[in-house]
């Protein structure tokens, strides 16, 4: 097949938002969602087209799937070396990325015609969304570091603008203002890693710098800073600005506010693509991680490994769906890191690469799922709390069947897909680094527990406060929502079967996956007993729960208030960083900057304020100041001869 | 023609209505006197013309038409000026030179 249609795949969406982001007020909303829509589809046809004829219907050589560059345009060229390109790329990663976030946002264009009519702003929610998914395709096309943190900022601003799509909501506004300045934040990190990193290669071409027989890898750079190479600085950088779009601990805080965006703005960006953008930075930059800075991916799987457990037991205690739905989100993208950051390269050291992107791919279609389906919950009781809910089963037979579905892939039961994605990481973190083991088996049952109690708060145990909030029975989403739900769960349920290890791996060749019985049978275990667990705490409700926090009380509140992380970066930035460095730059500004400007304007002032009778305007007093100058000089000089 | 005026004597003249000229263009309020004391300069000007030319270089002419230039020029600056101060008078009411004071802010 001819690849050069898969520009297309980008441009489309690009195309749609300017027809709707320019003409939107101007057409009737339904015309905006249609054009949205449509172009979204065709992007999803093509790149399925797309990927099909890359895996399947190309023969691959020796090396394996080779990356093909359809389209590489030189953009900016500030020299014979130093230049920007613009272009495609598709390798594994890239392809099947580009299959997930078509199939994920095309579900969520469709869902968002149903859940978004009548809002205001319905030509504007499509124009964002329509940029989004622009955006997020042209990140993972980027055949260079600059183009993608180009991309990666554009995310970063429709991710903005979406979430703040309320706008005269204030909450959504601080939240809004909350993602964009902490991603802002991190990818400073990101920035620097990039310029650190092409300054020691020279290029920005990503084939050059992950080429294993590069001068990167092979010959490693001798500088040294802080005991670290150049090299492991740069990426460590990159991984900031990763983990920061991925809301790895501690960057994570802006994640379960951007909640406040639409829910299903939530499905697509805050849960199946951007956030996973980071794990996609870090698996495009693998060779560089696992050949030239290990510890670097050391610092990767921590990070990932930690910000898994913490979100889990986060996740347990909330009672927003949305925010247990984003800590949960984190939590598997904590996964996934710490899959990356215990993989090696090639063959079956790879492992670890490949279950990452298999658990990429598997999350973003029942994480999509999860939020949708939470999103026609709400649209069905309009509230977020778990109080309002329950016995929702009976209302939403749809929902409830899909969600159940989406929870069974999250808990990792066989066969559905989270089974095989989480069972691959596993093993890979078995057999590289044990303590990380024991961390996501932890995790494991804990996302278990925390999604099935979610599941049973919202459509078993019923209470008498339920329902209070709704103005009407709650009643199931119509077709149009229901549809992507539906096709989500097909997704969730048998995307788990797609041969990863033959497809995604870190050299780009196939390899022979194992299957590990003892290791699937001991994660099936873990999450089955997270499930008996919810199910006997919250099948019905009971005062259970709440005597089992009364327990272990401090733990319980810890875990609701989010461990304070929030109260510690108030802290640190109105306290430290305010008083310490704010301040006194502020009072230097106020004082000594504008006081020296202030100075010269008062200076001139006051000698104008005293010569301004020079300008009287009397023609004759200039005359007279004339004459007498005059004769002045006239008679100086006439001494001066004398 | 007459010889026994020297030329000493028609230079203090000259001098004399130049400064009588000056004093007056500083002193006088009113548009007319002051138009009268710039007359006054140019034609201590012509008169010193005329004057060394007639004196040091009788066989030349260029002090003479130097004159009549001044005369020439004097004549259309005074219907430019004359001019000016009619259209002054018709917006001020006035031809004190302190009551136009518009221009000053």
């Amino acid at each position: 097949m001819d690849y050069s249609l898969s520009v297309w795949i980008i441009l489309l969406p690009f195309l749609a938002f300017l027809i709707t982001g320019l003409a939107g007020g101007r057409m009737k909303a339904i015309v905006s969602g249609i054009i949205g829509t449509a172009s979204m589809a065709i992007a999803f046809v093509l790149s399925i087209m797309t990927a099909w004829s890359y895996f399947f219907a190309s023969t691959q050589g020796a090396e394996g799937f080779a990356a093909i560059s359809p389209i590489n345009m030189v953009w900016l060229r500030f020299g014979d070396t130093l230049h920007i390109d613009l272009g495609v790329m598709l390798d594994p990663i890239s392809v099947m990325m580009l299959v997930v976030i078509t199939t994920v946002s095309l579900m969520v264009h469709i869902y968002s015609i149903g859940y978004m009519q009548g809002e205001s702003g319905f030509a504007r929610f499509f124009a964002c969304l329509s940029l989004f998914s622009f955006s997020m395709l042209g990140l993972v096309v980027a055949t260079n570091l600059f183009q993608m943190y180009m991309f990666w900022e554009l995310v970063g601003l429709s991710s903005y603008l979406l979430i703040g799509f309320y706008y005269d909501r204030p909450s959504a506004v601080a939240a809004s203002k909350k993602a964009f300045i902490v991603t802002r934040f991190a990818d400073l990190g990101f920035l620097l890693g990039i310029l650190l990193l092409s300054f020691t290669t020279g290029t920005f071409d990503f084939q050059t710098i992950t080429n294993p027989a590069g001068p990167l890898i092979t010959q490693p750079s001798s500088a040294m800073f802080m005991g670290a190479s150049l090299t492991t600085i740069a990426v460590t950088l990159i991984f900031m600005g990763g983990a920061g779009k991925s809301a790895m601990f501690p960057l994570h805080i802006w994640l379960p506010d951007a909640m406040e965006g639409p829910t299903p703005v939530s499905a697509l960006i805050h849960a199946a693509t951007m956030v996973v953008a980071g794990v996609y930075l870090v698996a495009r930059l693998f060779p560089v991680y696992a050949l030239a800075a290990p510890s670097a991916l050391q610092i990767v799987a921590w990070v990932g490994g930690f910000s898994s457990l913490f979100a889990a037991v986060i996740a347990c205690t909330q009672t927003d769906i949305k925010r247990v739905l984003a800590y949960s989100t984190m939590s598997q993208i904590g996964y996934m890191m710490l899959a990356l950051g215990v993989s090696g390269y090639g063959g079956e050291n790879g492992l670890g690469y490949m279950a990452s992107m298999f658990h990429l791919f598997t999350h973003a279609m029942f994480k999509a799922l999860l939020f949708l389906g939470a999103g026609s919950v709400i649209h069905a009781v309009h509230s977020n709390e778990m109080k309002d809910m329950g016995g929702l089963r009976k209302f939403l037979p749809i929902t409830h069947l899909t969600f159940l579905i989406a929870c069974l892939a999250i808990s990792g039961i066989p066969p559905f897909a989270g089974f095989f994605s989480k069972d691959e990481i596993l093993v890979a973190a078995f057999q590289h680094n044990m303590p990380l083991f024991v961390i996501e088996y932890i995790v494991a049952g804990l996302t278990a527990f925390y999604m099935f109690r979610l599941y049973y708060r919202i459509f078993w145990s019923d209470s008498e406060h339920s329902h209070d909030n709704a103005h009407h029975t709650p009643h199931e989403s119509p077709l149009v929502m229901t549809l992507p739900l539906m096709f989500l769960a097909v997704a969730s349920a048998t995307v788990g079967f797609l041969p990863f290890h033959e497809l995604v791996t870190s050299d780009h060749k196939g390899f022979e996956a194992v299957m590990h019985w003892d290791l699937a049978s001991a994660s099936v275990l873990i999450g089955v007993v997270g499930i008996v667990a919810a199910t006997v705490m919250y099948r019905r409700s009971s005062t259970l729960p709440d005597r089992i926090a009364e327990g272990m009380k401090a733990l319980y509140t810890a875990a609701y208030r989010k461990f304070y992380i929030d109260e510690i970066y108030v802290f640190v930035t109105k306290r430290i960083i305010f008083n310490g460095i704010s301040a006194p730059v502020a009072w230097f500004d106020r004082h000594i900057v504008d006081g020296t400007m202030n100075g010269i304007a008062w200076l001139t002032n006051a000698v104008s304020y005293r010569i301004r009778n020079l300008q009287s305007g009397q023609l004759q007093w200039y005359a007279f100041v004339l004459v007498i100058s005059v004769i002045a000089l006239g008679v100086s000089a006439f001494c001066m001869i004398r | 023609m007459f010889p026994d005026i020297p030329l000493s004597h028609v230079v203090i003249v000259s001098t004399l209505m130049f400064f009588i000229g000056v004093y007056g263009f500083m002193t006088r309020k009113n548009l007319f006197a002051i138009l009268m004391s710039t007359e006054l300069i140019l034609n201590a000007v012509a008169l010193n013309f005329v004057a060394f030319n007639y004196y040091l270089y009788p066989d030349k002419m260029q002090g003479l038409f130097f004159a009549l230039f001044i005369i020439g020029i004097a004549a259309a600056e005074a219907a430019v000026a004359i001019a000016i101060i009619v259209a002054i008078y018709k917006n001020f009411r006035s031809v004190n030179v302190e009551d136009i004071s518009q221009m000053k802010q």
